[in-house]
């Protein structure tokens, strides 16, 4: 009996992650699949036949693409358990706005992963300029953040789901890059750590070997191990 | 009814800055316009958007709310007792339109943008190749959207209407510019009638700029390279 709600994902992807996390925060009963993105499945390109990308949400057989559209539907149809938008419409614009910077500024454009890749995949000036700007970006993230538990204050919500998945690519951001982002970076870095005591998220979030791994893999294919 | 104070920074060329003034007139809100001058600043609006330093920025209460499509969405909510809805009721009609509108932005403008900045025959005729593409997936979206209603949102206009709508201006500067039509009554059908009863629409009409003035504009901002 095929379930209610299918998730087409690839584990790597901070994108997927967001999804997964929103639906196990609203305790959401989902049938994960795990696609190959060489060679990607009928289910995908039928599915999502403009961009042929994941994640793909398929809720009784309607899909619903890009993450941060996702979660917000997520939130909707199961409103009642752990809201992820704040209530307050102010409030809300605000938490859209810092994930909105975070897929225009750490991935923009249709090259993949942008501005992250600049720091693991390539090397030499190219590499030491993307450094600059990751960290920049991080920078103005965590000024966000201030002293609050979350972004968007005391309860976990959107802009955590935004961004926690990237957490999972930070060792291998420093492996590769040769810095530390925790020294750059440190109330992230406890934000992070305080993100994954969350069952949503340590569920949600893969092991960061495995994606360092994974980086050195796509090292390769950019040509740059 | 209360509005609070309501100003908006912003511009009588921007596409983006029309979703904003579009909304407000649905809802039927006064507000301050603050229009900037080409090629500087406002310190008001260096202030209100630090991080990305663009218009339109909407000024509620004093309050900043920042990217055309967010402060939409803030406009229906914050004033969700005035006027019809703008987003659609349903969360999966949401989910579509925002679907939707994203790719007009991370898409289809991209590429016609494209059009304006391409350099040699070669690259514009691959732009507008990319165009007419992107153009064909919005008309299957308006079908799919309007379920045979006059509008992306049906019986009036709304989130994705007023997404893709506001290109119309530099849709036809564009056309002029390429010289080639864009928007094709025959391989469009659906989305060159859309086009026609949203310019006509009565909180879009003041707005929309007039296509001689905005040519100009658009000669200052992609100049053509000297030969």
């Amino acid at each position: 009996m095929a379930k209610e709600v299918i998730l087409l994902d690839f584990w790597p992807s901070m994108y997927g992650m967001r999804t997964r996390i929103a639906l196990r925060e609203k305790g959401v009963d989902f049938e994960y699949r795990d696609e190959n993105l060489r060679e990607k499945s009928p289910l995908l390109l039928q599915m999502n036949p403009v961009h042929k990308k994941i994640p793909v949400l398929i809720h009784n057989g309607k899909p619903v693409c890009e993450s941060a559209i996702q979660v917000q539907y997520i939130d909707e149809v199961w409103p009642h358990k752990n809201p992820i938008l704040p209530s307050d419409p102010y409030q809300r614009a605000q938490a859209r706005f810092w994930v909105d910077f975070i897929d225009k500024k750490l991935c923009l454009g249709d090259q993949m992963y942008e501005a992250q890749r600049k720091v693991y995949a390539t090397k030499g000036e190219e590499q030491e300029t993307g450094k600059k700007e990751f960290i920049e970006i991080l920078k103005t993230l965590e000024s966000e953040l201030g002293d609050k538990p979350y972004f968007g204050g005391d309860d976990f919500g959107y802009v955590d789901i935004g961004l926690i998945g990237f957490y999972t690519w930070f060792p291998g951001y420093e492996k590769f890059g040769n810095f530390s982002i925790e020294a750059e970076c440190p109330k992230l870095i406890a934000w992070a750590k305080r993100c994954m005591q969350r069952e949503s998220v340590a569920k949600s979030l893969p092991d960061p070997e495995k994606v360092v791994e994974f980086m050195a893999m796509l090292r390769k294919k950019f040509g740059v191990e | 009814m209360v509005t609070g104070d309501v100003k908006l920074i912003g511009s009588w060329a921007s596409v983006f800055v029309m979703r904003a003034r579009i909304a407000l007139n649905l809802k039927s809100i006064s507000y301050e316009f603050l229009q900037e001058t080409y090629g500087t600043k406002s310190e008001l609006l260096l202030k209100s958007n630090p991080v990305h330093k663009k218009i339109p920025v909407l000024i509620h209460d004093d309050k900043p709310v920042c990217e055309s499509n967010i402060i939409v969405q803030y406009i229906d909510e914050a004033w969700s007792s005035y006027g019809l809805s703008i987003l659609p009721s349903q969360p999966y009609d949401r989910a579509i339109a925002r679907f939707w509108a994203a790719y007009v932005d991370d898409k289809w403008f991209i590429a016609l943008r494209s059009i304006l900045t391409a350099r040699g025959e070669e690259e514009k005729k691959a732009a507008i190749a990319e165009v007419e593409e992107r153009t064909d997936h919005l008309e299957k979206a308006f079908i799919e959207c309007s379920n045979g209603k006059p509008f992306f949102n049906g019986d009036h206009i709304g989130y994705l209407d007023i997404a893709l709508g506001s290109f119309l201006g530099w849709w036809k500067v564009v056309e002029l510019d390429a010289n080639h039509i864009l928007l094709d009554e025959t391989k469009t059908p659906s989305l060159f009638q859309w086009a026609e009863r949203f310019c006509n629409d009565p909180d879009v009409k003041p707005l929309m700029p007039e296509t001689t003035k905005l040519a100009e504009f658009a000669r200052k901002l992609f100049p053509k390279p000297q030969a």
